[in-house]
């Protein structure tokens, strides 16, 4: 059976019935990457030098070293990442088990809300109307928080800082405690630079996707773009992180398979 | 006589290959040049029988006494014969004829030759002979009218040494911190035709900076010194234009070693202050080498601000200290590099800046705009190594003394 359904899969690729949709920021220095206090550890952003370009250094061959951090760019949070998460059992990107990386996607459109108010705040009656239209999250899936932040191509708009800090959409404490506790979520994803909102720090807990959801083992990805071509339900998101020994997280390639119907 | 705007470059006419004047000094003859970086006139002094003496030799001419000290001097003398020179075979100064030279008696003693000021009178005539940094780099001797003229500064032979900023157009590496914003201030009052300001993460928001970027003859530019491939697109951008770089980029962090567990903070540190200079040098420094005899106003200067912490590690400011030593090593590289161009490379080695990172040091701190002031007046008078404020004053006292004791204070 299992022969023949990625047979039929491999053959679905091939025809095109099923669409790879690319959810992932292309790493680049002018990408901005997460902001903290001065005073605070810093995540390095992405940065890239020349080894050679077919030149004295290396005549027939062009190649790069990059640094970056953890949650630099379009990125995994494993929980480990938080404190809430640190004593779980394979909390670690090298130790989660691989089967978690590929899984269902339910795609909650707050994009309307999210350009009226930057401060948008996903709530339980919000997730409980798009159930009422979409039919129940099913257990083990990746709940995706669409903005259309990712269309901010201004670095400037896309951080979205003003005096009071930053102004970005995310999901409030009881969103998050009902999808880990009610739907037993493998993970939420956003658009912006985190998964908690911008100004997460005010919320109780403070960063209450992070505290919650990786307190629980679960997993957050950020940065994610083109949302906006995943239907509600059915698509199947493929998040595999790189397998740093004791890593919180990792810049990856998402990727969403979705049917053509 | 006040400099008029210089026309337009015709940007299909051939750059000239840049001269210099001859270079070759003996070891002792390089006190003077010693004095000159400091923009300072200092000769030998006979601590036996007092005799001041030129040009420097290794021996008192008046009593055979190897005990000379370099002495500071006021310069006040005569000038006694002086001409034009309308023929030279040397490379540098035959693009530059007419040129005035002359010969002065100094009250304290030896007589000099000097190249001479075009506001100063036919001899005799009474002068004030300081020395300056001529394109080679090596200290000479300039005889200034007594009294300061209007637009002294203007002069067409000293213009040959030193770095007005005036019409020329200048990066400025980090508009976004208190120091970056005066020296752009200074440098558009100092009557420069254009400042690029670079801003790194524009997404963070920095007091003073929309002022800056309003101001008419400044252009902000995205620059971020640890990022090669934005260092060399702004290279290939504006680096055929830029004539003075004052890199004012600067991470500081007031850690030791033993108060900040790992290397972030450090590593940010030379990532900004040490490879942030070099990726610099190695975009912007060839153009600017090439423009070096550029008319008027060519290529002429490249500021870096240091530290004086420099000089001697502040263990307060530890890693700091380590990263400026670390720029201060390079920009001695980049000033080798540069000297066969004329190109001028300024180091400024303040003492701790009234800004966000210098907090707990106690006054007196030196306030950006004095900082930014010192830096004009340095391109203005040619000078190489600035120490402004009292507390770098202090510490070059110190160092030049006895580094290992100022080493030793430092840690107590």
């Amino acid at each position: 059976m299992s022969q023949d359904t990625l047979a039929a899969f491999a053959n679905a690729l091939a025809t095109g019935s099923i669409r790879v949709v690319d959810l992932t920021q292309t790493l680049s220095p002018a990408f901005p990457q997460i902001t903290l206090p001065p005073e605070f550890g810093q995540c390095w952003p992405f940065r890239i030098e020349e080894v050679s370009h077919y030149d004295e250094r290396g005549p027939g061959w062009y190649w790069n070293n990059f640094s970056c951090g953890e949650h630099t760019g379009t990125h995994f949070d494993a929980p480990i990442h938080w404190v809430s998460g640190r004593h779980l059992p394979n909390n670690a990107v090298d130790t989660i088990p691989v089967e978690h990386f590929i899984g269902p996607a339910c795609v909650i459109d707050c994009s309307k809300e999210a350009a009226a108010d930057a401060d948008f705040l996903l709530t339980v009656p919000f997730v409980e109307a798009w159930e009422a239209r979409h039919g129940r999250i099913p257990p083990r899936a990746w709940v995706l928080m669409r903005t259309d932040w990712s269309k901010r191509t201004d670095p400037v708009a896309y951080q979205n800082f003003d005096a009071t800090g930053q102004h970005t959409p995310g999901p409030d404490a009881d969103v998050v405690r009902f999808l880990v506790e009610q739907r037993d979520v493998i993970g939420f994803g956003t658009e912006a630079i985190g998964t908690d909102a911008g100004q997460g720090y005010h919320l109780r807990p403070p960063y209450p996707c992070h505290s919650i959801m990786h307190g629980a083992g679960r997993y957050g990805l950020q940065c994610l773009a083109n949302l906006d071509q995943l239907p509600p339900t059915g698509a199947v998101i493929f998040a595999a992180p790189l397998k740093i020994e004791q890593g919180s997280g990792s810049p990856l390639r998402v990727l969403a398979m979705v049917s053509e119907r | 006589m006040s400099l008029p705007r210089p026309p337009k470059k015709n940007p299909i006419l051939r750059t000239r290959a840049p001269t210099t004047p001859p270079g070759g000094r003996s070891r002792v003859a390089l006190g003077l040049t010693t004095a000159a970086a400091l923009g300072r006139l200092e000769l030998q002094v006979c601590r036996d029988c007092g005799t001041v003496q030129y040009p420097p030799r290794e021996a008192c001419h008046a009593c055979l006494s190897e005990r000379l000290r370099w002495t500071a001097q006021d310069g006040a003398g005569e000038l006694i014969a002086d001409t034009v020179l309308t023929h030279s075979n040397d490379l540098y100064f035959r693009e530059r004829l007419p040129w005035r030279l002359g010969m002065v008696r100094l009250d304290a003693g030896p007589s000099v030759v000097a190249h001479v000021h075009g506001d100063v009178g036919d001899a005799p005539a009474r002068v004030r002979v300081g020395a300056r940094l001529d394109r080679a780099g090596q200290a000479v001797l300039v005889a200034f009218p007594e009294q300061e003229t209007k637009d002294m500064a203007d002069d067409r032979q000293l213009r040959e040494m030193t770095c007005d900023p005036q019409y020329r157009k200048v990066l400025v590496t980090d508009g976004k911190t208190p120091t970056g914003q005066a020296v752009v201030r200074a440098l558009v009052d100092a009557g420069a035709d254009l400042v690029w300001v670079g801003h790194a993460e524009p997404w963070k928001q920095y007091a003073g900076f929309d002022a800056i970027a309003g101001l008419h003859a400044v252009t902000p530019v995205p620059l971020d010194l640890t990022d090669s491939r934005a260092v060399s697109s702004l290279a290939a951008q504006i680096g055929g234009k830029v004539d003075i770089v004052v890199n004012t980029a600067e991470h500081h962090r007031t850690f030791g070693i033993g108060d900040r567990r790992g290397l972030d903070a450090a590593r940010a540190e030379m990532d900004i202050n040490y490879f942030g200079l070099l990726r610099l040098a190695q975009d912007f420094g060839p153009a600017l080498k090439a423009r070096a005899a550029d008319g008027d106003t060519g290529a002429c200067a490249w500021v870096n601000v240091l530290s004086v912490y420099a000089l001697a590690n502040f263990p307060a400011h530890g890693t700091f200290s380590a990263s400026k030593a670390a720029a201060y090593s390079l920009a001695q590289c980049l000033r080798a590099e540069m000297r066969a161009s004329g190109v001028r490379v300024v180091n400024v080695f303040p003492g701790p800046v009234d800004d966000e990172w210098n907090q707990l040091v106690p006054p007196p701190k030196l306030a950006p705009s004095a900082l930014a002031s010192a830096i004009v007046k340095a391109l203005r008078d040619g000078v190489e190594d600035v120490f402004p404020g009292e507390v770098a004053q202090d510490w070059l006292a110190r160092w030049r003394d006895d580094p290992k004791a100022l080493e030793r204070e430092l840690s107590l």
